[in-house]
């Protein structure tokens, strides 16, 4: 047999559905009598509506249905809600405007939602959609934080009228600005972190489905949390009670954070079932995917390091204003405030950190978290500035890291995160061999022969996963807990099933998660199977997202196993007629201690149902337990990522020609799986810094980007084969010792590929994504004169 | 109304269809072979990749009514007699996919990419020959250790059926 315990490379065992064509995706479900949807979105960025005319749509072949915010409103249906409260500095709450699914007389970006349109086909609505006439007052948009800002601009939402949504901060400015007072450094950068559109390769799709007979719901959706669409849908929207709505999110095509959300398309079709009285379905085509998904990022922050005169930073503090787009999307307010703030103090000991951040509506998509959330936007912030400032003090950005870095834990940063282990030495150090750092310079000469610009770039990330234990993140303002459930039910011939509240979008969730089962209860991983994606099935959870089904779900599971494993002994006690005391659990068989009398796990869990050899009223039949676990803190990966480039001045064409990362996940379940993530977390850091970014027309505010033509996905031709290996120190919060690892490689990329970029070309002024036009512009200026000014 | 014949996946197929259906909605719409998926508008992903009279056919970019008589294969057709095609055993043992949704158009251009270039592939061939498929998980890194050894096998097994 194969093995297949913690830590062993198993195979995925999801895989054999996906390669032959046999996953079950929502736009592969079909409902009988169902109908489809179409979306009227608005063509305009911000207009009010004054008159919706949908008589003509009305009486177009196949039309079931056409609904707009007024049918929304008579139904008492509530907007799309944020599900975080921030407070700016001055304590008043966040000035959210309303976020109707249809909109209710006013459009604020292009692709808002302002009617539907249901048919017996796609095309019959697709067709009935052009006849609906909206008659709309045009009015001039603002796409960009800075114009939005401007005095005069137009409020996107009376309720915040200078676009501020809050004015928040974090940190001891007096201290920080002591500390820069006496700095005999000071390092300043201002910094743009580009606007990115998520884009996993399936589509957002939903079927809405009503049970007449029952009046009950059921969704259909593409989420990567399907109990807390029903939360959201039941409690604040109000489509119907929990009980009565049933969400399922079977197989997902990658989310990335775009499929946490709560989105107006899903809502409607739920809603529209009972409407129209038909199953209604909706798949997204990929421009309505561009324009519609939340986006990502999208920061202008001015940031400044403070250092002694020995290169030893005294203060970090960075003043950011978020675009947050034309609606507060579910987490949005969170994501450039309590997942970015807290993570400045990088890898390094920094005495004091200042950061004040503005979030602000502009008439674009809504912004919300994608891969890393927060996180990347901090970590480019800081190993820029960290980079830079080593050049300008002529320090090798190695050492000036080393130097820094902090040696002790637990460590309490002055932005609230304790880390609670690491050793950021032992990674940089793996790093640094594996890239070849020596030879690097012999390399940069011979790249300089052929008439190429080469360049090393470094990124010390840290990442706050396994999110969160439930009463702190309360404390901040997160309007749900973040513990996870699960349910292991061992079925009477010893196969076990296990019910989790995560769910797996591309994971591997289905081997991982029955590697620890296999490994916890000794039996083949084929007797076990993980169940997820289905509110009828699971009870509760809370979704995949920030790193977490490891650290949190996994946790969640292992207690349960506990207990399943604590019964068992109960029930081996009876059965071998010994003291429980005396019963021990291991590879699989209950013993009896100091004897050869055992029994297989399979044999107790058939006596746990048989019930003979116990009196059922003092010890209940069955073998089935669940668990909820709350975490203890945060989880802390961290690690270094280097990345050696060539540039061609003549033409702006960048190489990678080698990527080393070296990531501390603390205890890893499959490695296999481990550097799948991180792979493709690396292409997408990799695709932020050289290739993507959102375009929005500033005139008109029309997305320029909304297509696979226009918006540069990366390819296999733009990526190497990456070197990627681990250092551990296991994560002493909770029982597994896992830190995460899905978002490291989106993390920590930019800043690594900046940095080579900034190396290769001799000065500063390189944006995201570094373009081969923007890098050709980049190397006709001049390189910076010598390092020490 | 437009009728169209064709074999998919080795069975003839008749079937009445408005003239603009495209291949793919044949595929998943009439005939309810779903694996073979759409990821964009614009011909750019490569999810919707099947084989029309052997080769490689962007199954959004091509009407129903081009294929009359033609062969068409789909991820649902490679597997034989039960045993995986050896371009899908090496997708599933290097861990080639990891969310699965652009995995049958990778494997059905892979297939491709060895018909056209044989089965020794390096790694800058397969990198190139990649450019029409997208993938959002993987970072392409153990698509193309995929590829590669599927290449390979798929050599080991045409010697031997040559054998």
């Amino acid at each position: 047999m194969a093995v297949t315990s913690i830590g062993a490379r198993v195979a995925r065992k999801e895989d054999h559905r996906f390669i032959t064509g046999k996953g079950q995706y929502v736009d592969d479900i079909n409902r009988p009598g169902q109908a489809h949807a179409v979306f009227v979105r608005s063509p305009h960025a911000a207009a009010t509506i004054k008159r919706i005319d949908i008589s003509a749509a009305r009486k177009m072949p196949g039309v079931v249905g056409v609904l707009t915010g007024e049918d929304l409103a008579a139904d008492k249906i509530g907007g799309l809600i944020c599900g975080w409260m921030i407070h700016s500095k001055d304590g008043s709450p966040m000035k959210a405007g309303a976020h109707p699914a249809l909109a209710q007389g006013k459009v604020r970006y292009v692709g808002d939602h302002v009617a539907v349109v249901i048919a017996e086909t796609l095309l019959q609505a697709k067709d009935a959609a052009e006849a609906v006439v909206v008659d709309y007052a045009v009015e001039k948009p603002v796409v960009d934080v800075a114009s939005a800002l401007a005095k005069g601009a137009p409020a996107v939402h009376a309720e915040a009228p200078d676009n501020r949504v809050f004015s928040w901060h974090l940190g001891d400015k007096a201290a920080t600005d002591a500390a820069f007072a006496r700095a005999k450094h000071v390092t300043s950068l201002d910094i743009v972190n580009n606007r990115l559109i998520p884009n996993a390769m399936e589509p957002r799709a939903a079927v809405g489905d009503y049970d007449s007979g029952n009046d009950a719901f059921t969704l259909y959706t593409t989420s990567q949390n399907p109990h807390v669409a029903r939360l959201v849908l039941s409690a604040f929207i109000g489509v119907a009670p929990e009980h009565k709505l049933r969400v399922i999110a079977p197989d997902v095509g990658g989310g990335f954070g775009s499929k946490i959300f709560i989105y107006a398309e899903e809502t409607v079709c739920v809603w529209a079932a009972k409407k129209v009285g038909r199953p209604v379905k909706w798949t997204s085509d990929r421009t309505e995917a561009f324009l519609s998904d939340a986006h990502g990022r999208d920061h202008v922050t001015k940031a400044e390091l403070a250092m002694d005169e020995n290169g030893r930073i005294l203060a970090l503090r960075a003043s950011t204003k978020a675009n947050l787009g034309a609606y507060l999307s579910t987490f949005a307010s969170s994501v450039p405030t309590y997942l970015y703030a807290p993570l400045l103090s990088g890898q390094y000991d920094i005495p004091a950190i200042y950061a004040e951040v503005d979030g602000v509506y502009t008439h674009t998509a809504p912004v919300d978290a994608y891969r890393g959330a927060g996180r990347p936007e901090a970590t480019f912030v800081v190993e820029r500035l960290v980079e830079v400032a080593a050049r300008q003090l002529g320090q090798d950005p190695a050492k000036f890291r080393a130097r820094n870095y902090i040696r002790n834990f637990p460590h309490q940063t002055p932005v609230i995160m304790a880390y609670d282990a690491g050793d950021y030495h032992a990674s940089l150090k793996k790093a640094l061999e594996l890239a070849d750092y020596k030879g690097f310079a012999r390399r940069k000469r011979e790249s300089a022969r052929r008439g190429k610009l080469r360049g090393i770039g470094f990124s010390s990330y840290i990442e706050a996963c396994g999110i969160a234990p439930s009463a702190a993140v309360g404390s901040l303002g997160a309007g749900v807990g973040l513990w996870e459930s699960a349910e292991v039910r061992v079925n009477p011939i010893g196969t076990v099933e296990v019910l989790t509240g995560s769910h797996s979008h591309g994971q591997g969730h289905e081997t991982t998660f029955a590697q620890l089962v296999s490994d916890r209860l000794g039996i083949p991983i084929e007797n076990v199977s993980i169940v997820h994606g289905d509110t009828d099935k699971v009870q509760m959870g809370m979704g995949t997202y920030g790193s977490r089904s490891g650290a949190v779900g996994m946790s969640a599971i292992a207690k349960a196993l506990d207990k399943v494993i604590a019964k068992g002994r109960k029930v081996a006690a009876h059965v071998l007629e010994a003291a429980e005391g005396d019963i021990e659990f291991k590879d699989g068989k209950f013993t009896v201690a100091g004897t050869d009398r055992s029994a297989g796990f399979g044999d107790i869990a058939l006596q746990a149902y048989i019930a003979h050899k116990f009196n059922g009223q003092e010890l209940e039949p069955g073998l089935k337990e669940g668990a909820f676990y709350d975490p203890t803190n945060f989880t802390f990966p961290a690690g270094v990522h280097i990345c050696e480039l060539e540039v061609d001045p003549q033409t702006g064409d960048v190489r990678i020609e080698k990527w080393t990362a070296v990531d501390d996940f603390g205890v890893i379940i499959n490695p296999l799986i481990v550097e799948g993530q991180v792979h493709g977390g690396i292409a997408q850091g990799v695709g932020q810094a050289l290739h993507e970014g959102a375009v929005y027309d500033p005139v008109t505010g029309q997305l320029v980007t909304a297509s696979y033509m226009d918006y540069r996905m990366p390819r296999a031709e733009d990526l190497p084969s990456f070197v990627v290996d681990t250092t551990v120190t296991p994560c002493p919060s909770n029982p597994l010792g896992i830190k995460g690892c899905g978002e490291a490689g989106a993390i920590a990329a930019p800043a690594a590929v900046v940095n080579a970029l900034t190396d290769a070309v001799g000065h500063e002024d390189v944006p995201m994504p570094a373009t081969p036009q923007a890098l050709w512009r980049a190397c006709q200026k001049a390189p910076r004169l010598m390092a020490a000014e | 109304m437009t009728t169209v014949s064709l074999t998919v996946n080795g069975q003839s197929v008749t079937k009445d269809i408005d003239p603009r259906t495209l291949l793919v909605q044949l595929l998943r719409e009439h005939l309810r072979l779903t694996g073979t998926h759409v990821g964009c508008d614009t011909s750019q992903c490569g999810a919707c990749v099947v084989h029309v009279n052997g080769v490689s056919v962007k199954s959004c970019t091509m009407l129903a009514a081009q294929c009359e008589g033609a062969f068409v294969t789909t991820i649902e057709g490679i597997a034989e007699g039960g045993r995986l095609h050896p371009m899908q055993e090496a997708f599933r043992e290097h861990h080639g996919l990891q969310c699965g949704y652009c995995t049958p158009g990778m494997i059905m251009s892979a297939i491709d990419i060895v018909n056209r270039k044989g089965t020794a592939l390096d790694e800058a061939t397969v990198r190139h020959e990649l450019e029409g498929n997208i993938c959002r998980c993987t970072g392409y890194h153990n698509i193309v250790k995929a590829v590669i050894a599927g290449a390979e096998a798929m050599g080991g097994g045409m010697r031997q059926a040559a054998e």
